[in-house]
């Protein structure tokens, strides 16, 4: 596991367990731990638990153990500036974009935030440049592809400019040059990352570290060529070589 | 995450769960009208109409804290009748003086108060069993059997089928709010006006999906012959031992009512 | 968690309109207007069921004439659409949080027959599945809610679209009004109701649930006009822009005529409750079991205070601020849930 004394640690979670009300444990006893820049994936078969990890990362889940994002232990107290700090992209970006227009959905976090009139404009100016997708401010968001909103949905969450990039399944549903437009995309941005997925091809090419997540378990952490070139761990854990 | 904790049915394997959903409806909506109709002040009665319950309860193998604690919603609602104590004429038992003014709690007041609130109680706890024991299907089928129109009933299947769909859908958009919800100094927030119409966004967007999908369904149903017209499956009549039990229930519940009268 | 905690939750959570109880089950409620069983007396309850009996059938009536077969698939949808957006809140202040009913909503995208049967399915499946709303009641607060509801919302927004002509204004304004009225409108028949019933006299029922109502009404036309908006901009052909059709106009006036006859009502029942208690007692509408006959005396409830009207008032101010202080004062205490329950 890498650690991280002379980088600093991004997002540190320690000895963290969560049992959902109705019995069922997702998470036991995770402890990762990822630096400024470094972009870790996380991989395992459904039901692993890779999810429900994801949503303790912005405390929407509190599970036991504990959460420290930039520093921060994460408390019922500094919810709302761990949230500045984490930007969560979900699978579907349906559920994120729930404004008329494009702009109004990627002003929602500096809005909501208090910001000034003319710095809201300035972040979401500054989000859709980094997306590249600068002409779409005044389009409706209900009428993009799906490629189109996967990527405004990262938009919504790169306004608030944050230390922290959480993706579920980006590439999940979009076609070859979709998919291809989204990779150059992460690739650009420089934040630290946590991308859980299935596509191993796009761990390939994006993330130098993977943690295979398997019962709520992590059962592996270490460099992606060594952990993706071994087959019997890949089969052992319900996935397939690339 | 689910929100299939919004289905109440929970399963069991008890005499009460396996009866006919049409006898468990009459029964429950008999139940009902019978509590309605008891006078206030008529403990003797209620007590016996709660006998009741806990006998189904027993019947049904749920546990008694499952089915106390889904009624205690009755309760909270109890508060809008607080009035009553203090502006029924009566006796006066508890004198309040607030500032200037003294009211009191008269003795008909609480009785009243306290009748209203074991009433509503014991209704819910009525409406609680037979939603725990029953599934939803079953319980549209057995409205079906009381003459509800084929059309109603229709729409509520499809609504049940797609609601957990859309509860889903709507838990997500609100975690996804959540998620962009950074308040950087605890302050933030925007205007009232903004978080509503962010919000009636979300109301829009929930059904425009829905109608979208509803164009989907239709074509799904076209696809498989649907042509305009409702149709079940027959059931089968009650047999001769189901239906003496809805009147052995129908007869208990009547002399309960009429004993009432007269003691209570 | 401790009794107390679990109790100051729950009563938090009703009192912000969700109720998550202990048992895993948790209840999107939408607004407090849902009577539960036990506040109204038999006859009431009995001829609000008739009421209500009656408007499904004409509204199923006037469906399967003008139906087109989608709409099946499309109300089924819909109603599980309002039920879900019952769900969704945004916070008012301290603890409370404006919530969604959705007749005003159902009606401007459906049309007002079929807004009645799909709101008649969400208020049904309410009572039945959540005990929200008593079975009994079931006929009130059906009649409250897709009945009163759906139709005032329609002639108002006709009305508004109508006053605005061509002007931009005109969609989010009327859908504004139409949401607000729709509240206020249905919780004066329901405080009416409850008055005629006995249970609460008249004089308090009318301005707390009226003034309750006006305030909540306010979330309620906000989110509608935004909603609106969205659809506009996304699927402008779902919205019913223009006049109604002749079989319309019978709604838009029925509707004016309703949200008139109850705004105009409930301040007189309130002035006057004996007025309003001695024609229950006379329609036998007061709960028969009563052994005594209930005279509510006005100065009983603000002693010293001459004038009745203020008096009135005062009341019902009283109600909204206690209800609101405990709302705050149990929500700035029990701030301690996982942040799944809540904003």
């Amino acid at each position: 596991m890498t650690t991280s004394t002379s980088r600093r640690s991004v997002v540190e979670l320690r000895s963290l367990s969560f049992t959902y009300p109705d019995g069922q444990v997702a998470l036991r006893d995770i402890n990762l731990c990822a630096s400024q820049g470094e972009r870790v994936a996380i991989v395992g078969p459904n039901g692993a638990g890779k999810s429900t990890l994801m949503l303790h990362l912005n405390g929407i889940l509190r599970g036991e153990g504990s959460v420290r994002v930039g520093g921060l232990e994460l408390t019922e107290r500094n919810l709302g500036r761990v949230r500045a700090l984490v930007g969560m992209v979900f699978q579907n970006p349906d559920d994120q974009l729930f404004s008329p227009t494009v702009f109004d959905d990627v002003a929602y976090g500096p809005i909501y935030a208090g910001l000034s009139e003319s710095a809201v404009w300035w972040r979401v100016d500054a989000a859709l440049r980094q997306i590249r997708m600068e002409g779409y401010a005044g389009r409706v968001s209900h009428h993009l592809s799906l490629g189109e909103k996967k990527r405004i949905a990262i938009a919504t969450v790169l306004a608030m400019s944050p230390g922290l990039l959480a993706l579920d399944e980006p590439s999940a549903g979009l076609d070859p040059r979709g998919r291809r437009t989204l990779i150059q995309l992460l690739q650009q941005l420089e934040q630290t990352m946590l991308i859980s997925t299935h596509d191993l091809r796009l761990v390939q090419e994006l993330c130098p570290r993977t943690v295979i997540l398997d019962e709520g378990r992590i059962v592996a952490d270490g460099p992606t060529a060594d952990l993706l070139s071994d087959e019997g761990l890949l089969l052992a854990h319900g996935l397939e070589k690339a | 995450m689910h929100v299939d904790s919004m289905d109440s049915y929970c399963a069991r394997a008890s005499w009460l769960h396996r009866l006919d959903a049409r006898i468990k409806l009459i029964l429950t909506l008999a139940f009902v009208l019978t509590v309605s109709l008891t006078p206030t002040g008529s403990w003797p009665t209620y007590v016996f109409l709660y006998s009741l319950l806990l006998a189904a309860t027993v019947a049904s193998e749920l546990s008694l804290g499952l089915v106390l604690r889904r009624g205690l919603v009755a309760l909270l609602f109890v508060m809008a009748a607080l009035p009553l104590l203090v502006t029924t004429a009566g006796r006066a038992v508890l004198p309040i003086s607030v500032g200037r003014w003294s009211l009191a709690v008269t003795a008909s007041g609480l009785e009243r108060f306290l009748s209203i609130a074991v009433k509503s109680w014991l209704s819910v706890q009525a409406a609680v069993l037979l939603t725990a024991t029953t599934r939803m299907p079953d319980l549209l089928v057995a409205m079906r059997a009381l003459k509800l129109p084929r059309l109603l009933i229709a729409t509520v299947s499809l609504m049940w089928r797609y609601l957990f769909v859309l509860a889903d859908e709507t838990m997500r958009m609100l975690r996804a709010r959540t998620s962009r919800s950074a308040a950087l100094d605890g302050r933030g927030g925007g205007s009232l006006f903004w978080r509503a119409s962010v919000t009636g966004a979300m109301a829009g967007t929930l059904f425009l999906r829905g109608y979208e999908r509803s164009e989907r369904i239709y074509n799904a149903m076209l696809a498989r012959g649907y042509d305009g017209s409702v149709r079940a499956a027959t059931q089968r009549p009650l047999t001769r031992g189901e239906r003496d039990i809805v009147v052995v229930g129908l007869v208990v519940l009547a002399s309960v009512l009429t004993l009432g009268r007269f003691v209570g | 968690m401790s009794n107390w905690e679990g109790l100051s939750h729950a009563i938090k959570g009703t009192l912000t309109k969700g109720v998550a109880v202990r048992g895993g089950l948790y209840r999107p409620a939408p607004v407090p207007m849902h009577i539960p069983d036990g506040f109204l007396s038999t006859p009431v309850a009995l001829v609000l069921w008739l009421v209500a009996v009656v408007g499904i059938a004409y509204a199923l009536y006037r469906v399967r004439r003008e139906m087109d077969e989608r709409k099946v698939p499309l109300m089924g949808v819909m109603a599980a659409a309002i039920f879900a957006g019952q769900m969704l809140n945004f916070s008012v202040t301290g603890g409370t949080s404006g919530h969604l009913l959705g007749a005003a909503l159902a009606v401007i995208v459906l049309g007002p027959w079929a807004a009645v049967l799909v709101l008649a399915c969400v208020v049904g499946t309410q009572a039945l599945l959540f005990q929200d709303g008593g079975l009994l009641a079931l006929g009130a607060n059906t009649t409250n809610m897709a009945l009163i509801g759906v139709i005032v919302a329609y002639a108002a927004y006709h009305t508004v679209r109508k006053l605005a002509g061509v002007k931009p204004w005109g969609l989010p304004v009327s859908g504004f009004v139409a949401g607000w009225l729709s509240i206020v409108i249905a919780a004066l028949g329901c405080a009416l109701e409850l008055a005629l019933s006995g249970t609460s006299p008249a004089n308090v029922a009318v301005p707390a649930m009226g003034s309750i109502h006006i305030l909540i009404g306010v979330g309620e036309g906000l989110i509608t006009a935004a909603a609106l908006a969205l659809l506009y901009a996304s699927r402008s052909d779902l919205l019913t822009g223009q006049a109604p059709a002749t079989g319309g106009r019978g709604v838009w006036v029925a509707g004016l005529l309703i949200a008139v006859v109850l705004a105009v009502l409930s301040p007189l029942a309130s002035t006057h409750p004996d007025g309003l208690e001695w024609v229950a007692e006379q329609k036998g509408f007061l709960d028969a079991a009563r052994s005594a006959p209930i005279r509510v005396i006005p100065d009983y409830v603000f002693p010293g205070i001459p004038n009745e009207a203020v008096a009135t008032i005062l009341a019902g101010i009283l109600g909204v601020a206690v209800v609101f202080a405990a709302a705050w004062l149990v929500g700035a205490s029990g701030r301690r849930r996982s942040s799944e329950r809540h904003l």
